[in-house]
């Protein structure tokens, strides 16, 4: 017990995380805490491990050791969906959206009830679900689009059904995997639009290479370089830190 | 979008399409002997129906739906061989009172795993209970590890093999390479003649529909929808807060429960039931019956069964060599050229002309009437 000091409480506390995949250790004891409503974002050059950390918090990828706090819960031990069920939601680099089934039906899909197989099979479409699926619909541009086949939308539309995706699920922690990627111009300032306004009440933990886009949204950065954190604070802070101009803005 | 929770318009009109074809077309037309096969043949529709909501809806292959088919028909035959080795009909052998194929292998007493089969709630419970426990025992030790795909499709296999090895092996307690046969009465009625058979093709078409409806019920339930989901991305779903294995388990465990129940007619059907229902040949043929029909279609699926079938009697009896080459190539066929069976020729083609010949008609004022749905193709 630390005596005099009130430990400060995280939403998300990662320590001493470490994965090795055959002996190459893709995260190497990183450390990071990220507070209830704080935008951050993780960059850093190609391999790096950005991603791997977002396997590491939502459970796709197992640590070999360290612990990640959300909540006081500690989550490398927990399933995938006993994960989400905490409030931690991910959207994923390629857009992960089901092709087969329509606008509506992957959102009602995503919405946090019925999630057991006989809740699954007692689910009714009523009022409240319906309603939410509008209403996020219309949010993430797709209101006229509810009864197609989600194949037929272009990829920035895919983009903004898993965002939709997760938004219908309410998470505390939102993890996007770059959220803008592949998009048109006029896509991307909507996206940003979107996001700024999805963002609020929850912390988001995101991974993006446009630095524009970064300098919009971060309240803190978070530098990655080969498993390890390079420079970590405000967006100024790390522009002008010179290992970080070496390893990753220089070019 | 409707909010029926068991069919949309069209699947109605396609499932009494199929009542009529069952219940009203075949037995008027066909003699009792050809009734019968079609009552053979809908037993596996059961097997198919399920593997339209394993294989077509979840996309989980199992090539050893036998094995349900095999413990479904053998709880059956248990109870119809116990009842039909009273002491009275029995008295000729060594122990009276006991099957045969028992008596044959030195067997002196009831062993104590047949006993409960003299009840036939016992019997009807374990029909169902058994390969759905069984079932989700294969699924929780391999879905929730995370095996699927091909792996899991090679285990069903070897689960296939293994049973029918151990059915073989076994003689004593299980009638061995030859089965259980001399099936006579169920509670005292006679299976046997020609009226008997009537009744229970009535009977299994009427088990057929129920089957039909439930799993109408979890196609339009979310369930089925997950499954799509999950067939196309696993991930996805498990990052929305569902746990895959168990939805996994639960398609598993239907497709075995359907498999069970028409093992089970089988048994009451065609009298018998023997380990070459069981083993791995006849579990890829049910896979083929539902690919043929249409994997994603639940109406697909049967008259696939019913046609593979009806082929298979008509040619093997004129080409026998030439059939499983037959049955082969069909399958080869269908997945190249027509990976959603007759149920997606049904649908592209078939189908669009029928609203065609519809629209037209209609706008014409003289009366019209349905005949063009009623040629027994797939409708959906």
């Amino acid at each position: 017990m630390l005596v005099g000091h009130q430990p400060k409480e995280f939403l998300l506390a990662v320590e001493a995380l470490t994965v090795s995949f055959d002996g190459f250790k893709a995260v190497n004891d990183l450390s990071f805490y990220v507070d209830e409503n704080e935008i951050r974002v993780i960059i850093g050059p190609n391999g790096a491990g950005k991603t791997t950390v977002l396997d590491l918090i939502c459970g796709k990828t197992k640590a070999t050791s360290g612990s990640i706090q959300f909540r006081g819960k500690e989550l490398t031990r927990m399933r995938e969906n006993e994960i989400v069920k905490t409030g931690v939601g991910r959207k994923f680099q390629n857009p992960s959206i089901y092709d087969d089934l329509t606008v509506f039906e992957n959102l009602e899909i995503s919405y946090p009830r019925g999630r057991s197989v006989f809740g699954a099979l007692t689910f009714t479409r009523d009022a409240a679900v319906r309603d939410r699926v509008h209403e996020v619909a219309e949010m993430i541009f797709l209101k006229d689009r509810l009864h197609m086949n989600a194949d037929l939308l272009s990829h920035g539309q895919k983009q903004w059904l898993e965002i939709g995706m997760l938004l219908i699920q309410d998470p505390d922690l939102l993890m996007l995997d770059e959220p803008v990627a592949g998009m048109s111009v006029s896509e991307r300032a909507k996206t940003a639009e979107l996001l700024n306004r999805i963002i609020k009440n929850r912390s988001v933990l995101v991974i993006e290479h446009d630095m524009k886009f970064v300098e919009d949204i971060a309240h803190k950065v978070t530098v990655l370089h080969q498993g390890q954190i390079l420079s970590e604070g405000t967006m100024e802070k790390v522009k002008n830190d010179p290992k970080v101009v070496e390893v990753y803005l220089g070019h | 979008m409707t909010d029926n929770r068991f069919f949309n318009r069209s699947e109605l009109i396609g499932i009494l399409v199929l009542a009529v074809f069952l219940v009203v077309v075949l037995p008027l037309t066909l003699d009792v002997f050809r009734l019968n096969l079609v009552a053979k043949y809908l037993t596996y529709a059961f097997v198919a129906l399920g593997l339209v909501i394993c294989w077509g809806y979840g996309g989980i292959l199992s090539l050893g739906q036998g094995v349900f088919f095999g413990l479904g028909g053998y709880c059956m035959a248990m109870f119809l061989k116990l009842e039909a080795s009273s002491v009275e009909n029995t008295k000729i052998q060594s122990t009276p009172g006991i099957p045969d194929f028992m008596d044959w292998n030195q067997i002196t007493a009831l062993p104590f795993f047949w006993k409960p089969f003299n009840s036939l709630t016992f019997t009807i419970a374990a029909i169902i209970l058994v390969p759905g426990i069984f079932a989700w025992i294969i699924g929780t030790a391999m879905f929730k590890r995370r095996v699927g795909g091909t792996y899991f499709a090679i285990i069903t296999q070897a689960v296939a093999a293994i049973l029918t090895i151990l059915i073989v092996g076994q003689q004593g307690y299980t009638g061995g390479i030859n089965g259980m046969t001399d099936l006579r009465t169920l509670k005292g009625w006679d299976i046997r003649p020609d009226h008997a058979k009537i009744v229970l093709y009535f009977f299994e078409v009427g088990c057929l529909f129920v089957c039909i409806m439930i799993a109408q019920f979890v196609r339009h339930s979310k369930l089925g929808r997950i499954l799509v989901a999950m067939r196309e991305k696993e991930d996805r779903v498990r990052f929305s807060g569902y746990s895959v294995a168990n939805f996994k388990i639960f398609a598993f465990c239907i497709a075995a429960m359907f498999a069970a129940i028409g093992g089970a007619m089988f048994a009451l059907n065609v009298g018998f039931m023997s380990p070459s229902f069981v083993g791995i040949v006849p579990s890829i043929e049910m896979v083929i019956y539902t690919a043929v029909g249409g994997r994603l279609s639940i109406l697909g699926a049967i008259y696939g069964t019913l046609l593979v079938n009806f082929a298979k009697t008509s040619l093997s009896e004129t080409f026998p060599e030439l059939w499983l080459f037959g049955l082969g190539g069909l399958f080869i066929a269908v997945v190249l050229a027509f990976p959603n069976g007759l149920a997606g020729i049904w649908g592209d083609y078939v189908q669009p002309r029928i609203d065609r010949l519809i629209a037209s008609r209609k706008s014409k004022p003289d009366g019209w009437t349905d005949s063009s749905v009623a040629d027994g193709a797939p409708a959906e």
